[in-house]
């Protein structure tokens, strides 16, 4: 079953003002437990309106959200609960933090669950492990940290809820290369542990190519596509043609194709392309 | 949500009156405000009233937007009818029990009032729907210009206002984004009881403190960087230009005062 579930959501903003505008039109998908996908599209394509309805912070026009099968607005008064359920990062998260340590910034949300002391310790300590959080800082005030620190432990205090769903818009932004990757891993370490289904938000189209099960593509308030990674990727020209890019590796592999030397599989990362050259060239040796 | 109140009121259009110039339209407002004070009787009242329905029908401002500003006043307006109509102790008795009676005065003096009142919400509230608040600000450093003579700090008066306006969206929509990213660590804002939401207050507040301090500094850097010193000298992107509009709309205005002020000597009682 799927874990999380819309019916021809749709949102529209400031109904009845020269402002109206419609963000997330008719949109149903289902997003199946345990896996990891990327979210792509351009600004102003409803992809954060359409994540801020998957934790009930925003209620649809009309259309509905199931998350486990159970319409989440059935019942308003325990919107809350779902907000445990689906975790939910956003951009620019180091803004948020607001206690004197870190420890209890990360604290903060398994507090709020209602949590024991013992289970919020586990849960603070592993997800800062997973963070690549040391423990030395746990009792540093968040204020004195670097950016891509103050990131971590924003993202931690999020994960530190284990929410069954986790969603990041864009935990990468504004960050150098060298902290992108260690953030992705982190992310992926978290994934490793606890199995949880995870949506990232992200232009870059190399970082979405490196952890993706599966690609939600938005545009103009409507859902694009919404398929595995090889298959999006493999409508390179369709995905241009919408504003959108595909890896840098996939287009070299497309012109390459174009030109008559056709792998016969999707590549879209250096890696796997890595992979692939040497083990053509391997095989072509030998003849 | 949060984002939905509209500050400062601006309701985009390109009407007549839009397309004013800002410091007429200031003008404008202050005779139109001693009109509806001069003018001591019904008939007075009229010409206001007819001069308002004018003036939005101009503007092409959806009446529900009016009603819209006329409600928060409400407890007020009432207040104001019934004491009036209570304690004005002159003239015929139309209605009375033990000490308390209602005279044909009273009647009429609060009647009288409400209407008043209710045109100078619609008037003023005109000029804020059909002006922006920048160059609202920018009118008004013109206008008390004449202070800088006085040592007056117009001009630091007026950025500072137009920064404060410029920043309530950003900071608006800054508090609406904590309070998602805090609620969606199940911080309980909107419900919960007394207590908790006063905590939980806090994880709002700091970081919305300490967002406002940088984009202070931010701001402060950013315009001495353009070599901001003051208002010395300065010169404007946009410039304020009377056209033949705008005398033509004074000339109106002053006209309907001046009706209103005869009519107000010819009924007098």
């Amino acid at each position: 079953m799927a874990i999380l579930e819309t019916q021809e959501l749709t949102y529209t903003y400031s109904v009845g003002t020269p402002f109206e505008k419609t963000a997330v039109d008719h949109v149903s998908l289902k997003i199946e437990e345990g896996q990891m996908i990327g979210v792509m599209g351009h600004t102003g394509s409803g992809k954060s309106t359409l994540i801020q309805h998957f934790n009930g912070l925003l209620s649809p026009t009309s259309g509905k959200i199931l998350i486990d099968g159970k319409d989440i607005w059935e019942d308003k008064d325990n919107i809350r609960n779902v907000r445990f359920k689906v975790g939910l990062v956003f951009q620019y998260p180091e803004y948020q933090l607001f206690e004197e340590t870190v420890y209890r910034d990360i604290a903060f949300g398994p507090k709020n669950m209602g949590l024991d002391d013992a289970e919020i310790k586990r849960r603070v300590l592993e997800t800062a492990h997973d963070i690549g959080l040391s423990e030395e800082l746990m009792e540093r005030s968040p204020f004195e940290l670097s950016g891509g620190q103050k990131r971590r432990v924003a993202i931690a205090g999020v994960m530190a809820m284990e929410p069954k769903i986790l969603i990041l818009d864009e935990p990468t932004a504004g960050l150098d290369p060298a902290g992108r990757d260690k953030i992705l891993e982190h992310i992926k370490n978290y994934h490793r542990r606890t199995k949880n289904t995870i949506l990232i938000v992200s232009h870059s189209m190399e970082d979405i190519a490196s952890f993706a099960d599966k690609i939600l593509v938005m545009n103009k308030g409507k859902l694009f596509c919404y398929d595995d990674t090889v298959n999006v990727f493999a409508r390179a020209d369709e995905i241009s043609e919408i504003g959108l890019d595909v890896p840098q590796i996939t287009k070299v592999f497309g012109e390459l194709k174009r030109r008559g030397l056709d792998f016969g599989k999707e590549v879209f990362t250096v890696g796997y392309a890595k992979e692939l050259l040497l083990k053509t060239l391997n095989e072509k040796g030998a003849e | 949500m949060l984002k939905d109140i509209t500050i400062g009121q601006y309701f985009p259009g390109n009407s007549f009156i839009h397309r004013l110039d800002p410091r007429f339209k200031i003008v404008i407002t202050l005779i139109f405000i001693i009109m509806l004070f001069t003018g001591g009787t019904f008939p007075c009242l009229a010409i206001g009233a007819v001069y308002t329905l004018m003036t939005v029908v101009i503007s092409k401002i959806p009446v529900k937007m009016f009603a819209k500003s006329i409600k928060p006043l409400l407890p007020f307006l009432l207040i104001t009818a019934l004491l009036n109509l209570f304690l004005v102790g002159s003239g015929d008795v139309l209605w009375k029990w033990k000490f308390i009676k209602i005279t044909e005065d009273g009647l009429s003096i609060s009647l009288f009032m409400i209407i008043r009142i209710v045109l100078l919400i619609i008037g003023s509230s005109l000029l804020t729907y059909t002006t922006s608040p920048i160059t609202l600000t920018d009118a008004i450093e013109r206008l008390l210009s004449p202070l800088k003579k006085l040592k007056f700090p117009v001009h630091e008066l007026a950025m500072m206002m137009t920064i404060a306006l410029r920043f309530i969206p950003t900071l608006i929509e800054e508090t609406d984004k904590i309070m998602s990213a805090q609620k969606a660590r199940g911080a309980e804002i909107d419900t919960g009881s007394f207590i908790t939401r006063a905590k939980n207050l806090v994880s709002i507040l700091v970081p919305l403190f300490i967002s406002s301090f940088r984009r202070a500094d931010e701001l402060a850097t950013a315009m001495e960087c353009r070599c901001y010193n003051g208002g010395e000298g300065r010169t404007r992107l946009r410039q304020l230009k009377s056209t033949s509009s705008d005398y033509i709309a004074l000339a109106v205005t002053l006209i309907f005062f001046a009706v209103t002020v005869a009519v107000g000597i010819i009924t007098k009682k």
